[in-house]
C-alpha cells in the first residue's frame, strides 16, 4: 500500500489550519504541526501557545531578530506579536492541564481507533527516552488532534486496532489528519472526512480498523 | 530566612554545595540556564549529583559539561534526547548515570509543590502511560490521574535578568521557564543575573520572584551563550 500518494506536508498543515477557529488559543507540536502556523491567516486571531512559557507567539525569527532568550517549544529562536505575555513553567502546564487551551495538534508514531496516541518513544532498548510536554499536551487541551503520514515508512498503517508503542496518553484523540485522510475519532467509531487521492473502498482495505464513511453535511 | 548575599564571584556563589546533593537547574534548552554557575559548580569539584532539569544539558557549556565530567549520579528531566545532547547520549549509554524521565507539566508542578509545601498531588499527565508504572492512581470524576510527589532542591541554579540588591528578580522572555518555581523549591537559592540594581529600582507591580525565596546573586557578563557559542 506504500504506492498511495496522498497530499503533501504542506498542503496537510493548510488542510487542519482551516480547522482552526478564528480566535483559539492553540499549542502547535514540535515537528510535522509546526507548519500550521505558516497557514493560519492573519487576522484569524489565534494566539499560539509555546509550553517553555509564552502566549502569543509569532513567526521564526531570522536575522538581527534572533534572541537567545526567545525560543520556543523546539528551542527555535521566535518572535512575539502585540499582545504577548510570558509566565513561568508551572502556569504554563497549568494553562494546558486546566483546559484554557483549545487545540493541541501533535505529531504521531501511532493513533488506535478509541483515540489512544503513542508519539514519545519507539520503546527499543536502546533509543534514549525523551517525553518532554506530549503527555501533558495529549491529556490537556480540549482538543487534540494528530498530524501523520497514514503509513510509515515501510507501508504500515499508524492508524491502528491498538497502539504496540507505549502510550502517550489514553483516548485523547478527536482527529486524525494524514496525507490520505481526515480521520474524526467518534466514541463507537471511526469516520471518514474527508480524502486525498485515494478512494474509500482503497483505504479502507488498507487499513485494519473499521471505518465508516462521512455522509451528509460535514461534521467538524 | 535570612536576606539575599551579593557575591562578587560565581565561585563564592556556589561554594558549599556538597557530594551528593540535589541541585535543581533552570533553563529550557540554553534559554535561562545559569551556564556560568554550572561550570563554577564543576570546578567547585562536587560530584555524585542529582539534577533536576528539563533538558540533560546542550552542546558542550553548562549543564552538558558536568555530565560530561561524570558528577551527575542521576538526572530527573524530561527531554533529555536532543541534536545536541552528545554528552548526555554517552553518559547514558555507559551506564554512568540513571534517567528518571518525568511529563514535563508534572515536572514542573512537582518543583512546584515542593516551593508551595504541597505534600503531593493527583495529575492527569501520564495516567495509563509507561511514566505511570508503579504509582498510586485515581479515578476522580470519571478521570484517571497519577499521584506525584513534590521534588525538592537542596540547591537551586537559576538565572534571570536581573536582581536588585535584596534580590528581588525580573526574567526576560522564555528565558524566565523554570527559574520562579525553582527559586521557591531549594533550600539554598543561587542566581545569576546581568544586572544588579538599587532597591526600588524595579517596579514591584513587575517583580516575578520575590527576595523572600533568593539567597546569593551574581552578576555575570552571560556571554558563553550569547556570543554565538552555541553548540
Amino acid at each position: 500500500m506504500s504506492t498511495l500518494t496522498g497530499i503533501g506536508k504542506d498542503e496537510l498543515a493548510r488542510v487542519v489550519a482551516a480547522d482552526i477557529l478564528p480566535g483559539s488559543f492553540v499549542n502547535l507540536g514540535i515537528g510535522l504541526p509546526t507548519k500550521i502556523s505558516n497557514y493560519l491567516p492573519p487576522d484569524s486571531g489565534v494566539m499560539l501557545h509555546t509550553e517553555n512559557g509564552m502566549l502569543g507567539m509569532g513567526p521564526e525569527a531570522q536575522g538581527d531578530q534572533i534572541d537567545p532568550d526567545l525560543v520556543n517549544a523546539g528551542k527555535v529562536p521566535v518572535t512575539e506579536l502585540p499582545g504577548a505575555s510570558y509566565f513561568h513553567h508551572a502556569d504554563s502546564f497549568a494553562m494546558m492541564r486546566g483546559g484554557h487551551l483549545d487545540v493541541c495538534v501533535l505529531g504521531a508514531y501511532q493513533v488506535s481507533a478509541c483515540g489512544n496516541l503513542a508519539n514519545w518513544h519507539t520503546g527499543k532498548p536502546d533509543d534514549i527516552p525523551a517525553v518532554g510536554g506530549a503527555m501533558d499536551l495529549a491529556s490537556g487541551a480540549r482538543q487534540t488532534f494528530a498530524m501523520m503520514n497514514l503509513l510509515s515508512r515501510d507501508g504500515r498503517p499508524k492508524l491502528v486496532p491498538e497502539c504496540t508503542y507505549p502510550l502517550t496518553g489514553l483516548a485523547c484523540v478527536t482527529r486524525v489528519y494524514t496525507d490520505l485522510a481526515v480521520f474524526l475519532i467518534q466514541p463507537d467509531r471511526v469516520v471518514v472526512r474527508e480524502l486525498f487521492n485515494v478512494d474509500f473502498s482503497t483505504l479502507a482495505a488498507a487499513l485494519d480498523v473499521p471505518l465508516v464513511e462521512q455522509t451528509g453535511n460535514r461534521a467538524t | 530566612m535570612s536576606r539575599a548575599a551579593i557575591l562578587d564571584s560565581v565561585s563564592s556563589a556556589v561554594a558549599g554545595v556538597p557530594d551528593g546533593a540535589t541541585v535543581l537547574v533552570g533553563g529550557f534548552g540554553l534559554a535561562g540556564q545559569p551556564v556560568e554557575l554550572i561550570e563554577a559548580l564543576l570546578e567547585g569539584g562536587a560530584r555524585e549529583l542529582t539534577v533536576v532539569s528539563n533538558n540533560a544539558g546542550n552542546g558542550d557549556h553548562g549543564l552538558a559539561a558536568l555530565v560530561r565530567e561524570r558528577r551527575v549520579r542521576k538526572i530527573i528531566c524530561s527531554f533529555p534526547r536532543q541534536s545536541d545532547s552528545w554528552h548526555f547520549d554517552a553518559a547514558w549509554r555507559a551506564g554512568a548515570l540513571e534517567l528518571e524521565l518525568v511529563p514535563q507539566g508534572n515536572l514542573a508542578e512537582r518543583i512546584r509543590a515542593a516551593g508551595a509545601g504541597i505534600g503531593a498531588f493527583f495529575t492527569p499527565a501520564g495516567f495509563g502511560t509507561p511514566l505511570a508504572a508503579g504509582k498510586e492512581t485515581r479515578v476522580i470524576d470519571g478521570r484517571g490521574y497519577v499521584l506525584e510527589y513534590p521534588l525538592h532542591g537542596d540547591a537551586a541554579l537559576i538565572a534571570a535578568h536581573q536582581a536588585d540588591e535584596l534580590g528581588n528578580l525580573v526574567y526576560r522572555k522564555t528565558a524566565r521557564n523554570f527559574g520562579p518555581i525553582m527559586a521557591a523549591a531549594a533550600m539554598t537559592t543561587i542566581v545569576q543575573v546581568g544586572e544588579i540594581v538599587p532597591a526600588g529600582a524595579l517596579d514591584p507591580e513587575h517583580i516575578v520572584t520575590p527576595c523572600v525565596y533568593v539567597d546569593r546573586v551574581v552578576r555575570v557578563d552571560h556571554d558563553l551563550v550569547k556570543s554565538g557559542d552555541r553548540l
